[in-house]
């Protein structure tokens, strides 16, 4: 066989292969990822919806009792629920306050260059990629009233130091503080980048006009970064309205109901004791409800940004 | 810096020109600065540095009063700052029977052992004084059992954690190998085509990966139990592959928006067919893309708890709800919980390091690009 024969097979080879057309490749390629969010997210969301309008309990043998809106009537109308509500939006907004404050303070510190700075940035950045239930497990330790290291170093040695996750009063604090130092370094990496993208000139030419340290963080900084600041407190409060491991490791929802965020109570009710699984789909709807409002928002900040970049 | 005329005047501006930034006040902000980061990493650390002290503390070390945070090791770095001689009344340094000084350790050093990590890896008994006193003469016990020996436990197999940590690296690794291939293709459909409600079908997939998990677990619980593959890899592993195809679907398609589309299109006019292209000419480039996605996904299964928690019970559980639900007779063991969070840490930890470039593009599933 000569070479140019042998060519000529190579093309048509080429030929035969490409007469796959690139319609047929689109749908082969999307429908794997179109089958498994179809049976993993879009039927359990429908199946529930259909649950929560019935009377049903997993370890029941009894088959769904259709009952209408009433495990909707009944939720709204429990007032432990929405104080577990409140409870959950008290914590999303302590929490999410201190994260921004504290993460755009720690990214205002490590943006200036020194060596080492971006080794230090990494090292900071530890927390927020650890699994949140070892977090909540390890922070137990350090809250302990007898053994831990915290009430040491800050200076009250047993007996004198709060027991921080028995008493209903620092329970939550002790969540929030847990939550904060997970979730700081986020809000700090996403205002560095903000930080990082501010051009020099602005500076320059507040510097030549003597503005002053004050002037320049409230004119350009701060409304530089904002965008991206948005997008990382938005973040951190649909993360806070969902937050369940990190309360599972600490204290699993105690001191009695002292740290029962919304999360946790859902788990309680559809997975422990009675298992009552017709009021826990309706509750699941309920915070969905909110939660997509949320993400909304979120969604439609990010397309005004991207449509303005 | 190498002078002007060296250099000539073509070289590049590599200093800043700001006069604001060299003036010495500058200078100190820096240095400041730098010295609070420092102080920062210091406070943020410490709960992962306490965390890999406790893992090497002996039981009662573990839940000393006041807490224990400096590591004796015999004849190692500050052991003689741990080790105190024993004064006399009379002030003379006391003495035992051989002439040796005596030594006290302070109440802030401990002594290092292995006890945690055994403790982590094998079931162990008590053993009476009288048993342990026959287990010591044993010549056939390894250096395992004669560290839990010493402190009356006898090895009895291998623990659960074993296979906690073995499932889940099956299931994060399996899923991670799923969700990633699956998400390569989805994005690059997405990124080459326009494909009619392509905009709503990707938000579609952001906004699953935003639902509580318990919201979704009810109902998925209810069809594994139909299915019977509640508790098992095979349900967890797809469970995480659809998990995790959000993460790669966004974050892989960031990835091939930025590789030209001409490469390609140079491919297909040289006679590639659009599957030869996608595998000689785009997957190159985006390795480097695909291994961020790969470890983003792997890290965030690795991590999972909830779902684990709601869908197995023993046979396919992972690592995460068993840390969170370890008590050992009699209290807590915390060397143990300690050594089963840092063996579950280190490899994150390790990630971490070596993604930082992406890592803002990863914890904001791409929306955010450096």
């Amino acid at each position: 066989m000569t070479a140019t024969t042998l060519q000529a097979e190579k093309v048509a080879q080429r030929h035969h292969v490409r007469r796959i057309s690139d319609k047929t490749i689109q749908t082969a390629f999307i429908l794997p990822t179109m089958v498994l969010l179809i049976l993993w997210n879009i039927f359990p969301l429908f199946y529930s919806l259909y649950l929560s309008f019935t009377e049903y309990s997993v370890i029941a043998g009894a088959p769904p009792k259709w009952i209408g809106f009433e495990n909707y009537r009944n939720i709204l109308s429990s007032p432990l629920i929405w104080k577990y509500f409140a409870l959950t939006g008290r914590f999303a907004l302590l929490s999410v306050g201190l994260q921004t404050i504290i993460g755009f303070a720690m990214a205002m510190i490590v943006r200036a260059k020194f060596r080492g700075s971006g080794f230090i940035t990494t090292l900071i950045l530890i927390p927020m990629m650890l699994s949140p239930v070892v977090v909540g497990k390890f922070w137990a330790m350090i809250y302990n009233p007898t053994f831990g290291p915290l009430n040491y170093l800050l200076g009250m040695p047993p007996p004198r130091g709060p027991d921080w996750l028995a008493n209903p009063q620092f329970a939550l604090w002790a969540v929030v503080l847990v939550d904060v130092w997970m979730w700081s370094p986020f809000v700090m990496l996403l205002c560095l980048s903000g930080l990082k993208a501010i051009p020099e000139y602005l500076y320059e030419a507040a510097a030549i006009d003597r503005a002053s340290a004050w002037f320049q963080f409230w004119r350009i900084t701060l409304p530089q970064v904002a965008p991206l600041l948005m997008i990382a407190i938005l973040f951190r409060t649909i993360e806070a309205f969902k937050q369940f491991d990190v309360v599972m490791g600490l204290t699993g929802g105690g001191p009695g109901d002292a740290t029962e965020l919304v999360a946790v109570n859902l788990y309680r009710i559809a997975f422990l004791g009675r298992f009552d699984t017709g009021i826990a789909s309706a509750f699941a709807y309920i915070v969905l409800i909110i939660i997509i409002s949320i993400s909304n928002l979120y969604i439609r900040y990010l397309n005004q940004l991207r449509g303005e970049a | 810096m190498a002078k002007f005329e060296e250099v000539g005047p073509r070289s590049p501006i590599t200093e800043s020109t700001r006069v604001d930034l060299v003036h010495p006040r500058a200078r100190l902000g820096v240095t400041i600065r730098a010295i609070v980061a420092i102080v920062i990493v210091a406070i943020m650390l410490f709960p992962v540095i306490w965390l890999s002290l406790t893992t090497i503390k002996t039981r009662p070390d573990s839940v000393a009063v006041p807490p224990k945070f400096i590591p004796y090791f015999p004849d190692g770095f500050l052991s003689d700052w741990c080790m105190v001689p024993q004064l006399n009344k009379d002030g003379t340094p006391k003495l035992d029977k051989e002439g040796q000084p005596v030594l006290k350790e302070r109440p802030i050093c401990f002594d290092v052992t292995l006890e945690g990590i055994v403790g982590l890896f094998f079931e162990r008994r008590t053993l009476t004084p009288a048993q342990m006193k026959q287990y010591m003469d044993d010549p056939n016990l390894d250096w395992a059992d004669r560290i839990l020996l010493k402190r009356g436990l006898l090895i009895t197999g291998p623990g659960e954690f074993v296979n906690r940590f073995r499932n889940s690296l099956i299931i994060a690794g399996t899923s991670t190998v799923l969700a990633v291939t699956f998400g390569l293709l989805a994005a690059y459909a997405f990124s080459r085509w326009d494909i009619s409600g392509k905009k709503d079908f990707l938000f579609f997939i952001l906004s699953t990966r935003m639902l509580p998990p318990v919201v979704v677990t009810i109902p998925i619980f209810l069809m594994y139990r139909q299915l019977g593959i509640y508790d098992t890899h095979i349900g967890m592993i797809l469970l995480y592959t659809v998990f995790n195809l959000s993460l790669s679907v966004w974050l892989l398609k960031g990835f091939l928006d930025e590789i030209p589309r001409e490469y390609e299109e140079a491919a297909l006019v040289d006679g590639y067919s659009r599957l030869q292209a996608f595998r000689k000419v785009v997957l190159p480039q985006a390795a480097t893309g695909i291994a961020a996605t790969t470890v983003f996904c792997l890290i965030f299964a690795w991590n999972e708890y909830a779902f684990s928690l709601m869908l197995t019970s023993d046979i396919a559980r992972t690592a995460p709800p068993s840390i969170a639900s370890t008590q050992g007779a009699g209290g807590f063991e915390w060397a143990i919980i300690a050594t089963a969070s840092m063996l579950f840490l280190i490899p994150v930890v390790v990630i971490t390091f070596a993604l930082r470039q992406h890592l803002l593009r990863g914890v904001t599933f791409g929306a955010i690009r450096q």
